[in-house]
């Protein structure tokens, strides 16, 4: 089997559908919320009742321009909807109301990173639609029931090339989606909620072969972690086919997380006959140069060109960078807390150390951490006038720190009584002790084992409790010791 | 000029969840042959140079702020459904389990 592996190819496309974070459809006033009692968001628009009239949402089309601004697309100066026809319950209109041609973003990338190597993921386009409502087969044993809440909602569907080679690359580029689009505030890249889906086209070729293979395209991918697990699969499966001389088929196919598997769900394509058409009930959009630079001062920094900036203008490495652009919070975290402090690499390591521990543990967002950049910086501050030492800090004040923006770690340090003592006198009473503790080694150390000295400041560390000064305690020490 | 067969009568009811008996269908065919004739016309006409319409629409940008307002109750909306159990629409089982 490894050795078959070798000979293919394997090409992926992806298809990612963002739901936009707008309060409202994309084409009425229901609002777009997830969760709601069924069919309680529901209009005459919605339920494609006759004589109608949808209009489009505004901050639907700014959201899309924002990713396609972030993906490096161009921006379409004329971009209109059309109807894509089909029949099914949970469309009430008889068609979805999508773009198939001059789609309001076309071409662009995403940037990935596999094995240290960076590159960049073609896109075709980003367009525009409405989403379905939901069917529920198994509620009654006769009946499909029908929730419209989410009929409507504003999509955005990224549209990848056939550029992807592996399914680590295609795990790398829906991570790489789900952070740019919570970067950039458009969608809050929920997966298991719906707010971010995936489809996978996959086919193999033998390598050096340029005709693309017969593809199959998988759905139901509801974890970035399933992307992989089910592109994985069907590699696996369609290598062993075509090696056992099998045919592939172009079939739609559906992954089972539970059983780590891919079935079939519709054999041969049927007739894929959309009719697209242009959507007369609604205008179509123009966008000047002027509305796209509009739109792009609203964009934050995107997080590759901050991870550039904190290594060249903060000095910090470039895997520190990297991990305080997994988020925006963190970033505008660490961005508040060096307004007013200079110890750079200290703040890194407090945000994606303890911080975000504390964020983890606590099962919540990082942005929704009780801790003002003053009281980090404050920290910061006393560990590096020698007053506490970093691990009483991030086991002590931290959590005191929490939900009190009042407190300062100062404050904390000292009616708690955690402040390092150089006072000269209680810290040779711990010497004392320590030495005495551990004879052999003061021997050893005394015949020339310097390095003895490091173990010695550590048993003074923990009989004090962390209070003694390290740096007053090895000195005295050295003078104790001779 | 595209040629009405029987089967792209049937594929057309298809795509539109139309059903037609034989008689009907011959209507239907006769009636669809007329259509296409008529748009025919269109071909004679020399669109050499001329910008291709892309919408009929004369406006651009017809938008709306992104507010929550115009839904109906529950109630109101289910009231043309087929069937309901006051939460849901009702339609035949869709899939087979």
């Amino acid at each position: 089997m490894s050795d078959a592996k070798e000979k293919y190819e394997v090409v992926i496309g992806l298809e990612v559908h963002a739901q936009l974070a707008t309060e409202s459809k994309l084409f009425c006033g229901d609002s777009a919320s997830f969760g709601a009692e069924p069919n309680t968001h529901v209009s005459p628009i919605t339920l494609a009742h006759p004589g109608t009239l949808p209009k489009t949402n505004k901050k639907a089309v700014e959201y899309a321009v924002k990713m396609g601004i972030a993906c490096h697309c161009e921006i379409a100066p004329f971009t209109y909807f059309s109807r894509k026809n089909y029949f099914y319950p949970d469309l009430p209109k008889g068609y979805q109301v999508s773009q198939n041609v001059h789609p309001i973003c076309d071409k662009g990338y995403i940037t990935i990173h596999t094995n240290g190597t960076k590159r960049n993921v073609l896109l075709d386009h980003i367009h525009l639609e409405d989403d379905a409502g939901k069917s529920i087969h198994d509620l009654y044993p006769d009946y499909t029931c029908i929730d419209l809440n989410r009929a409507g909602t504003p999509l955005i569907e990224i549209v990848s090339l056939p550029d992807m080679h592996s399914a680590e690359e295609a795990f790398q580029y829906v991570t790489e989606i789900r952070r740019l689009v919570r970067w950039i505030g458009i969608c809050d890249g929920n997966m298991e909620e719906g707010s971010l889906r995936c489809d996978a086209n996959v086919s193999i070729r033998l390598k050096g072969e340029i005709k693309l293979g017969t593809k199959v395209e998988v759905k139901n991918l509801n974890s970035i972690r399933n992307v992989k697990r089910a592109i994985e699969f069907e590699v696996e499966r369609m290598i062993k086919m075509v090696e056992n001389g099998e045919k592939i088929i172009q079939q739609t196919r559906s992954y089972d997380a539970d059983k780590n598997i891919t079935f079939a769900l519709r054999d041969k394509e049927e007739a894929n006959d959309y009719r697209y058409f242009p959507e007369p009930d609604l205008a179509p959009i123009e966008l000047t140069e002027k509305d796209v630079q509009r739109i792009k001062e609203l964009l934050p920094a995107l997080p590759q060109d901050l991870q550039a900036d904190f290594v060249e203008k903060y000095g910090l490495s470039a895997y520190d960078a990297e991990q305080l652009t997994l988020e925006k919070d963190t970033a505008d975290f660490f961005l508040q807390t060096a307004n007013i402090s200079n110890q750079y690499k200290a703040i890194a390591n407090w945000i994606t150390g303890p911080l975000r521990q504390l964020a983890n543990d606590q099962q919540i967002d990082f942005s929704q951490l009780q801790m003002a950049p003053e009281q980090i910086a404050g920290t910061i501050q006393i560990i590096d006038e020698g007053k506490v030492n970093f691990s009483i800090a991030s086991s002590k004040i931290l959590p005191a720190l929490l939900g009190n923006p009042d407190a300062t770690a100062l404050d904390i340090a000292t009616k708690e009584n955690l402040l390092q003592t150089s006072d000269t006198g209680e810290l040779e009473a711990w010497i004392d002790e320590a030495l005495a503790s551990m004879p052999d080694k003061v021997k050893e150390y005394q015949k020339g084992k310097k390095g003895l000295i490091g173990l010695f400041v550590g048993q003074v560390k923990k009989i004090s409790k962390g209070k003694a000064d390290p740096k007053i305690t090895t000195e005295l020490l050295q003078q104790k010791l001779g | 000029m595209i040629e009405i067969t029987d089967q792209l009568v049937d594929n057309l009811a298809e795509l539109s969840r139309l059903e037609f008996d034989a008689t009907q269908k011959s209507v239907i065919k006769s009636d669809l042959q007329k259509i296409i004739q008529f748009m025919e016309k269109l071909n004679e006409l020399d669109t050499e140079g001329v910008e291709p319409l892309l919408h009929i629409s004369t406006r651009t940008n017809v938008l709306r702020e992104d507010e929550v307002k115009g839904s109906i109750t529950r109630e109101e909306g289910l009231k043309n459904a087929p069937a309901t159990d006051g939460q849901f629409f009702e339609v035949p089982k869709v899939i087979q389990k």
